[in-house]
């Protein structure tokens, strides 16, 4: 097994009873007694259905949110109380790449800009000539035109920018990427694009990921964990390779056996699984 | 073999911007209780089919040729007053999105009962009733609190279940069902999915069913219609299609699915010479 990078352990999450127009929200657990280890090199797949707390295990693992309990540990370090200040040089070891590029590229920015503005703002490159030469080079090895460069946002296709999102990511050379739901948005073809694309980065450059997914099928592709999420506990993890073909738990049979696959399977569609899911 | 529901021949719609094709020459048909699925990538014209059979074609696309029978009557040539009120009594839409196709400042009740008070006549008590009835056949437990429900107040596959019952309230013959399921969780689209198959067996419609999902269309269809660039690459028996495709860009699609029961799946791009080889067919007169 490799030598963990990024750890959390037993963590909750909760949503704090708050006054809101309508009156009391009360407060909401929505991870209880979570852990989660990614080791360096490995990608990790988080999966679960919506609302079961992938995004919120997501954000905790990154500091985004608080934890109400537990213990996020980076290299071995105690993360979870750190400020902002004292977060800031880790922030660019630890990045996130978000499921609508569209929302996640600043539609005012070029991709020059977009892709070259956090090197320098983390030092990674010297100058903008240097970025520059960086952004090029990757561009390249992302089949992605150089003319791509002066463009904006809207001018590219969805595959472009999820890549463009992707490339600037990798630019930083971080040292664990939180992938959430990347590929949703995409045609199985350029899917395939980008899913190739991260394999390939996390052998070349050692980059340990955790890839957050509602599609069991993409995570099969691409992890070689996976953890399963049931309303903000794990009920389920493993090696990919078990799990998907022997799950343990109910509930990862259930969601396995509500992925309709392209072959003819007569019985399908009225077969039910031994779990009955919440509707 | 009876006369199909829906027969779309030969049809072709160019964008009046850029005098781009949207749709080339498509054919396809429907029979009474069949499915026919329609897939293909982002871009491909599979929404362009279901609007050109509901008439809601945007302004900045025209209609160049080919025939829509539905019934026999070509609805490209019916004039637009009596077109609206054929349309609206026998073609229903399962739109993607529950949440823009739902009116959020209006409760059930009103939505799923307007047709049926204005197209059907019936006043406000029976199509309460009839309401409750759909509530029931699509398995909303508590038609009551349903009706008097806001849009906001319920989950996605309630929503959705909502306008299943409305698609099908006016007892159309055809109904279009474009990404039905592909906002919702894949236990929620497995009961979405068994749901409108059952309810078209019971009634009898011909559903179209607009997919990017190979997996959802070989599961549901009992044919199948594969789009890219506005043409149709293949065709047939969804079986045949899903088993074994005669077209290389449907054997490249099917490859680039990731599967869960495959470890090597979804990895394959289309291959460059399979994208040249369609550009060349498109190129073609």
């Amino acid at each position: 097994m490799s030598e963990d990078l990024l750890v959390a352990q037993n963590i909750d999450v909760s949503f704090a009873q708050r006054s809101g127009l309508f009156g009391v929200v009360p407060a909401s657990k929505v991870l209880q007694g979570v852990t989660v280890r990614v080791g360096r090199g490995e990608t990790v797949g988080i999966v679960g259905e919506s609302g079961s707390g992938k995004t919120t295990l997501g954000r905790a693992l990154l500091r985004l949110i608080d934890v109400t309990a537990g213990r996020i540990s980076f290299e071995g370090r105690d993360i979870t109380r750190l400020s902002e200040t004292e977060m800031r040089p880790l922030r660019r070891r630890m990045q996130l790449i978000f499921q609508d590029p569209m929302a996640s590229l600043n539609p005012r920015h070029t991709i020059r800009r977009i892709v070259t503005e956090p090197m320098l703002f983390h030092r990674v490159a010297i100058n903008q000539t240097d970025a520059e030469r960086s952004a090029r080079a990757i561009f390249e090895r992302f089949n992605l035109p150089l003319a791509c460069l002066a463009r904006y946002p809207h001018e590219l296709s969805g595959g472009q920018r999820q890549r463009v999102c992707i490339a600037r990511v990798a630019l930083l050379a971080p040292d664990f990427v939180l992938a959430d739901e990347i590929v949703s948005g995409l045609d199985v073809s350029t899917q395939a694009q980008v899913l190739n694309l991260l394999k390939a980065l996390s052998r070349d450059l050692g980059l340990s990921m955790a890839f957050i997914s509602h599609d069991l099928s993409v995570v099969r592709a691409i992890c070689d964990r996976v953890y399963v999420l049931q309303a903000g506990r794990i009920v389920e993890d493993g090696l990919c390779e078990d799990v998907f073909a022997a799950p343990k738990s109910d509930y990862t049979r259930a969601l396995l056996d509500a992925i309709p696959l392209p072959r003819i399977d007569a019985g399908w569609l009225d077969r039910s699984s031994v779990a009955q899911v919440s509707a | 073999m009876t006369a199909p529901i829906l027969a779309i021949s030969r049809l072709s719609v160019v964008s009046t911007r850029d005098r781009a094709l949207i749709l080339r020459d498509v054919s396809l048909s429907v029979g009474r209780g069949e499915t026919h699925g329609v897939v293909g990538e982002s871009g491909a014209g599979k929404s362009t089919i279901g609007k050109a059979v509901l008439g809601m074609l945007p302004r900045t696309v025209r209609v160049t040729g080919g025939e829509i029978r539905f019934q026999g009557q070509d609805l490209l040539t019916t004039p637009q007053a009596s077109l609206r009120r054929l349309i609206s009594e026998k073609i229903a839409l399962i739109p993607q999105d529950p949440m823009t196709a739902l009116n959020p400042s209006r409760r059930i009740e009103g939505q799923l009962t307007d047709g049926l008070r204005l197209t059907r006549g019936l006043d406000a008590r029976a199509a309460r009733a009839v309401a409750l009835r759909l509530l029931n056949e699509v398995y909303i437990r508590e038609p009551e609190r349903v009706l008097r429900s806001f849009p906001h107040e319920l989950s996605g596959g309630m929503r959705q279940r909502v306008l299943i019952a409305a698609a099908f309230a006016l007892e159309p013959a055809l109904i279009i069902a474009d990404e039905p399921t592909t906002a919702l969780d894949v236990t929620v689209q497995k009961q979405i999915l068994r749901l409108i198959r059952n309810m078209q067996s019971a009634h009898g419609t011909a559903v179209i069913f607009i997919s990017h999902d190979l997996g959802v269309v070989a599961q549901i269809c009992d044919f199948v219609t594969l789009l890219f660039g506005g043409r149709v690459i293949e065709s047939g028996a969804a079986a045949q299609v899903v088993e074994s495709p005669g077209h290389p860009y449907t054997r490249a699609l099917l490859e680039a699915c990731p599967r869960y029961d495959r470890p090597d799946a979804g990895l394959r791009p289309i291959p460059q010479e399979v994208i040249a080889q369609l550009r060349a067919e498109g190129q073609a007169p």
